[in-house]
């Protein structure tokens, strides 16, 4: 799952440093992702897991590591699969 | 009486290269229909009218500081007022931070040139009773 998030974000967020370079706890933000790109990240990522982020997480601290977003996905595959 | 002030600026490339990528589920995903309606030209959806918005959305965003609240973009809506100018309406979680914040006003102007976009919104508050933005 973290190759696979770490492979959007070097797809979709436009971050100006090498996204394999990133710890999984890097702030994404602060590594030049912005608002905008961090939707394209969201569209991504709802295509690639085949979910939907409900609006309760649509909110900065979910996009603003590859750990807090793999820590959703989880969230979301657990929901669904029960 | 209070006032909190939001700005942003976005790309209209970077719209396009989401309308490419995106399509419909970016649309969906971030845009009311009403939106989508208003941004829509013969030759499709107009990256510069929906990059106007989204930075719109996100100044709005500054001025409300929902901190780890989750609000959807869709929630926080440009409307266009028949004599020509802009305004912003609210739903949802969007409305209801506005009013925990007490803001009793939102005024809206939006801008595009040489490939970006630009937003300000401008809140009245009648009290400050939150102070967690950024």
């Amino acid at each position: 799952m973290i190759e696979d998030i770490r492979s959007i974000i070097s797809d979709h967020a436009r971050l100006p440093v090498d996204v394999g370079t990133l710890a999984i706890d890097a702030d994404l933000y602060q590594a030049g992702m912005t608002s905008h790109a961090s939707v394209n990240v969201m569209l991504a990522l709802e295509d690639r897991f085949d979910i939907e982020f409900p609006d309760r997480m649509l909110k900065r601290s979910v996009f603003e590591s590859i750990a807090s977003i793999a820590e959703a996905l989880r969230e979301l595959q657990v929901s669904a699969a029960a | 009486m209070a006032a909190r002030v939001g700005i942003d600026l976005v790309s209209v490339e970077a719209v396009r290269q989401s309308l490419s990528e995106h399509g419909e589920h970016y649309l969906r995903r971030v845009y009311s229909e009403r939106e989508v309606r208003d941004c829509t030209t013969p030759s499709g959806a107009d990256p510069e009218r929906l990059a106007a918005r989204f930075a719109a959305k996100e100044a709005t965003l500054k001025v409300l500081r929902p901190a780890d609240v989750g609000i959807p973009w869709f929630t926080i809506e440009v409307v266009r007022r028949p004599e020509g100018w802009v305004a912003l309406e609210l739903a949802g979680a969007a409305a209801e931070l506005a009013s925990q914040a007490g803001i009793t006003e939102l005024a809206l102007s939006i801008s595009h040139e040489g490939g970006f976009a630009t937003a300000v919104v401008v809140a009245t508050c009648a009290s400050e009773t939150r102070d967690q933005g950024r």
